[in-house]
């Protein structure tokens, strides 16, 4: 079958962010742009065509994934948590606010795939040294930050999930 | 009395203003951008790097559903558009009527209904080419039956531009009467900054208004304005040009590329919105890259190290167009910085810029203008001076530093330093790692047969184009601005003529207008990148939005502080010599009980302003720096070679900074910390280079490897501060020190691990393979 001809469409129901989406979606969709341009969840971004840079990353039933290699078709069924998921009723996500407080991002653009990679890290592992986190975030890229800062956001994030008071190297006060 | 605490002005480590949208995935990048009835564009482009085109053939493409049109090269040529302006003064094809020059370049535009249908329009164009002998190497372009990679020009041949700099016949006297000359081939290879969001836009005209509007990712949103109005004729005032939230820029988002001016063709001639958006692959494989000099340099010295002459021959390969973007008297940028840090009588610097059949450049990689290439040049070069005369390279530096009391310095290459203590930060550095334990380690392990290396880097950078009378982009002068407006209740809007690429602008800018103002940082908002509201700028790139718009901003600050000390005169029933600010409030001399905050005045100027006074309280300014400034720094890498592998591991890397006064402790550092790590990059893992074919080899991030977390170190940093004596709060910029300064200190400690095998230089990238070949040769691989 050559590739210009019609293809069918195929139907999909998927949890997101804990509401369902149901969708008709040609077969070659991919999840990445069923999640911003079906739904308009733009906080998703994509970096790369060949899954490197991690700027997609979404968690899908509770397991991080290059959001650019997964099938929209393949989703059906699940669960899937975008960045848009993590503020719950107005209240941001310890991550979200680690990211803040330590600086753990510049132009932001790989953000959202940081929050959702160390988010299934975090949940898969609540204590993480920081070579686990530093593994755990390698197939995510940033350009910007060094990396540096975005382990501290992420022990900052974690201590907090764990109930503690979390360390900041920051100034206590902000704009 | 407002206090600092609550003003947090300069000097605060304010959470940025920019961060909740960013962390909450609501940012509006270009890809974000929706229009309604909106078309998607896609790109066909040429497999070959030098290609006649026989044939292009649309229609089974025009068949595809969903597809809207077709846009080629003859339709653009008759529209006159079939060719653009770089930035250089040079010319480049938007799309080809009869041959290409580089592989990826752009051939013909699909749009559609949907990014898949673009996609799918794309691969049923049918281009039939007849391939061409293409030129790869610049030595081979020069020789004079080298193919012509640019037959449109007047002149034929490949070479473009001879560029120098310095007292030539001195520096031959002074290099042939040395005690001691080192000289060394020098290869900086093709990079790319790889921003992790590529390039794009959406172009809208609006044909009852006759208004163009395109969102872009542009990091000098005016500067372009006025180069798609010169050059489409459409009146600037009907184009507006946005440069939405950006991720990440580093000098790739200057230039304008064929696509940008592909897709604003397409809006115009479909008369619907179309966004276009490059995959990575297109990024890396076709947009402008950075470096690629082939450097030649001596330096001359006398036997106890003191330093006589540096001269240095280079060519720059810059593919098939100057498509850099350099100030338009400095086709080699500022790379006669290449003097650095250290006193010499004299020095000689050229270069030949040459066309290849490689894509366009060459731009920065988050630098100002050239200058990483001259600060790894005369990095290594020191370097090799300290081996061949067996001195250690802490103290070759200590002995030819420009000294604190010779600032401003006057360089043997012309520029004027504003202002330095560069053994204080060596002292420093040297103090804080742990110089000489590190030394008897070195010597350890040395005896043991383990590989460890130091490598120093004390490098001066030139930033902030910059002074008018010398510095302009297609003869836009490279002045910037600020606009402010303070509200009754005590608030505040900045509009600048820079922005943010995640450099924190809306934050900093805030904080220097809270300092100035006294008003708390929280009250003040700053806008950025749109051309209908911004006031004219010439972008953010080469470090200057600190000292251009920064200084403008404290300038147009200080107006509104003047007029705010008439007010309080007024409301006070004093004479204006009679106050002082003092404490972010004007209070009376001798009596600071009588006093009124900006807070005060603001509402005053517009309910209580005297008879006489125009109400309002707002400035404008526009700033020309009377010179550039001159960030400095002292770095220190620590490396361990594993034998087995050929693999550096960065085991400390000490970053000592001086940028002058800094605004933001907490950003100046994440600048720095992102620098560092695109220092690291390019010094043991980036490159792009090309077979004989001019096939591009690391064209995706699969074999293009931009450092993970795993490679990156726990970067140290520290800093000294050396305010600028001409900028008025005393800063220099950073955004780029660090990039420029780390690569050197990397080699630099690569070599030094194996100075004792007689190894004395090493390209970049340092890759495992490139090391373990040295290894082997020299015995020591396991």
């Amino acid at each position: 079958m050559s590739a210009l001809e019609p293809v069918g469409r195929a139907s999909i129901r998927v949890n997101v962010n804990g509401q369902q989406h149901s969708g008709e979606v040609e077969p070659r969709l991919l999840l990445v742009h069923f999640l911003r341009e079906d739904l308009n969840l733009t906080g998703t971004h994509i970096g790369c065509d060949t899954s490197n840079c991690g700027a997609c990353t979404v968690v899908l039933d509770g397991v991080a994934v290059k959001s650019c290699t997964v099938l929209a078709v393949q989703a059906d069924g699940a669960s899937v948590e975008t960045v848009e998921g993590l503020e719950q009723g107005g209240q941001l996500h310890a991550l979200q606010e680690g990211f803040w407080q330590e600086h753990g991002l510049q132009c932001g653009f790989c953000t959202p795939g940081m929050l959702m990679v160390s988010r299934a890290l975090l949940q898969a592992n609540p204590s993480p040294t920081e070579d686990e986190i530093r593994r755990g975030i390698s197939g995510n890229l940033c350009r910007c930050t060094g990396y540096v800062n975005i382990v501290k956001s992420i022990q900052y994030g974690a201590a907090k999930l764990r109930g503690e008071t979390p360390v900041s190297t920051q100034e206590p006060t902000h704009a | 009395m407002p206090e600092a605490t609550q003003i947090r002005g300069i000097g605060h480590s304010v959470r940025r203003k920019e961060d909740p949208r960013f962390i909450r995935g609501i940012g509006k990048y270009i890809d974000d951008v929706k229009l309604p009835g909106m078309l998607y564009m896609d790109i066909v482009r040429s497999p070959y790097a030098h290609a006649r085109i026989t044939r292009i053939d649309s229609s089974e493409a025009l068949k595809v559903p969903g597809v809207a049109a077709v846009v080629t090269g003859k339709e653009l040529e008759a529209a006159g558009l079939a060719w653009m302006p770089t930035l250089m003064s040079d010319t480049q094809m938007v799309l080809p009527t009869n041959h290409v020059v580089y592989q990826s370049q752009e051939v013909a535009v699909v749009v559609a209904e949907t990014r898949y249908g673009a996609a799918d329009g794309v691969a049923a164009v049918q281009v039939e080419y007849e391939p061409l002998e293409p030129v790869v190497d610049p030595f081979k372009a020069l020789e004079p039956n080298a193919p012509l990679v640019r037959p449109d020009k007047d002149k034929k041949s490949n070479h473009i531009w001879h560029w120098e700099a310095g007292d030539r016949d001195a520096t031959k006297r002074a290099i042939d009467g040395a005690d001691v000359v080192v000289a060394q081939d020098i290869y900086i290879p093709r990079i790319h900054v790889a921003s992790i969001e590529t390039c794009g836009c959406v172009a809208s005209f609006d044909r009852v208004s006759g208004k163009l509007t395109v969102w872009m990712t542009t990091q000098a949103p005016h500067a372009i304005r006025t180069v798609f109005s010169l050059v489409s004729k459409i009146p600037e005032h009907k184009i507006r040009v946005i440069s939405p939230d950006i991720g990440g820029g580093f000098g790739g988002k200057v230039p304008v590329y064929p696509g940008y001016v592909c897709a604003v063709v397409a809006a115009l001639t479909t008369g619907r919105p179309v966004k276009w958006i490059e995959d990575r692959s297109e990024n890396l494989q076709a947009d402008s890259f950075a470096r690629d000099y082939h450097i030649r340099a001596e330096l001359a010295a006398d036997t106890n190290g003191k330093m006589q002459a540096l001269r240095i021959k280079t060519i720059a390969d810059h593919g098939a167009a100057d498509a850099a973007a350099n100030p338009s008297k400095f086709p080699a940028g500022l790379f006669s910085i290449c003097t650095g840090s250290y006193d010499m009588p004299t020095a000689h610097v050229e270069v030949d810029g040459v066309y290849t059949n490689k894509p366009p450049g060459g731009i920065a990689y988050r630098c100002s203008f050239r200058v990483t290439e001259a600060v790894h040049t005369i990095e290594r070069m020191v370097d090799s001076l300290a081996l061949k005369l067996n001195m250690d390279p802490a103290e070759l530096r200590m002995k030819n530093f420009i000294q604190p009391e010779q600032f401003p310095y006057r360089s043997a290459l012309g520029w004027e330093y504003d202002s330095g203590n560069y053994p204080a930060a060596l002292r420093k550095a040297l103090d804080k790692i742990g110089y000489a334990d590190l030394r008897r380690e070195q010597a350890e392990k040395r005896a043991r047969g383990e590989l460890m290396g130091i490598g120093l880097s004390t490098f001066t950078e030139i930033v902030g184009a910059g002074p008018s009378n010398t510095f302009d982009i297609l003869g836009i002068k490279m002045f910037d601005s600020a606009e402010i407006r303070v509200h009754p209740t005590g608030s505040a809007i900045v509009r600048i003529g820079v922005q943010t690429q995640g450099q924190g602008h809306e934050t900093t800018f805030a904080q220097i207008v809270a300092e100035e103002l006294g008003l708390p940082v929280e009250n003040i908002e700053v806008e950025h990148g749109d051309t209908d509201t911004a006031p004219y700028g010439l972008g953010t790139y080469a470090s200057r939005s600190t000292p251009t718009a920064g200084a403008a901003t404290a300038i147009a600050a200080r107006k509104i502080r003047d007029k705010a000390a008439r007010l309080a005169a007024h409301l006070l029933e004093c004479s204006v010599d009679d106050l002082e600010w003092q404490n972010y409030q004007f209070q009376v001399k001798g009596a600071p009980e009588r006093s009124k905050t900006m807070a005060d005045l603001a509402f005053a100027a517009y309910t209580n302003h005297p008879q006489g006074m125009e109400a309002g309280l707002e400035a404008v300014c526009y700033y020309d720096p009377p010179n550039l400034t001159f960030p400095f720094g002292a770095y220190v890498a620590v490396v361990d070679i594993d034998r087995g592998t050929g693999e550096v591991r960065v085991r400390r890397f000490l970053a000592i900074d001086d940028c002058g006064t800094v605004i933001n402790p907490m950003v100046v550092e994440g600048q720095v910390h992102g620098g560092l790590t695109m220092g690291l990059a390019p010094a043991l893992y980036e490159q792009i280079w090309y077979d004989a074919d001019g096939n591009m080899h690391g064209g995706t991030l699969m074999d293009y490897l931009v450092p993970t977390a795993m490679e990156t170190p726990r970067w140290e940093t520290d800093r000294t501060v050396t305010p600028s004596p001409h900028h008025p709060l005393g800063a220099k910029g950073v955004g780029e020190s660090a990039t420029v300064g780390a690569p050197p200190a990397i080699v630099n400690a690569v070599v030094d691990a194996l100075s004792h095998l007689g190894v004395t230089h090493i390209d970049i990238p340092i890759t495992p393979p490139r090391l373990w070949r040295i290894l082997q040769e020299k015995g020591v691989a396991l």
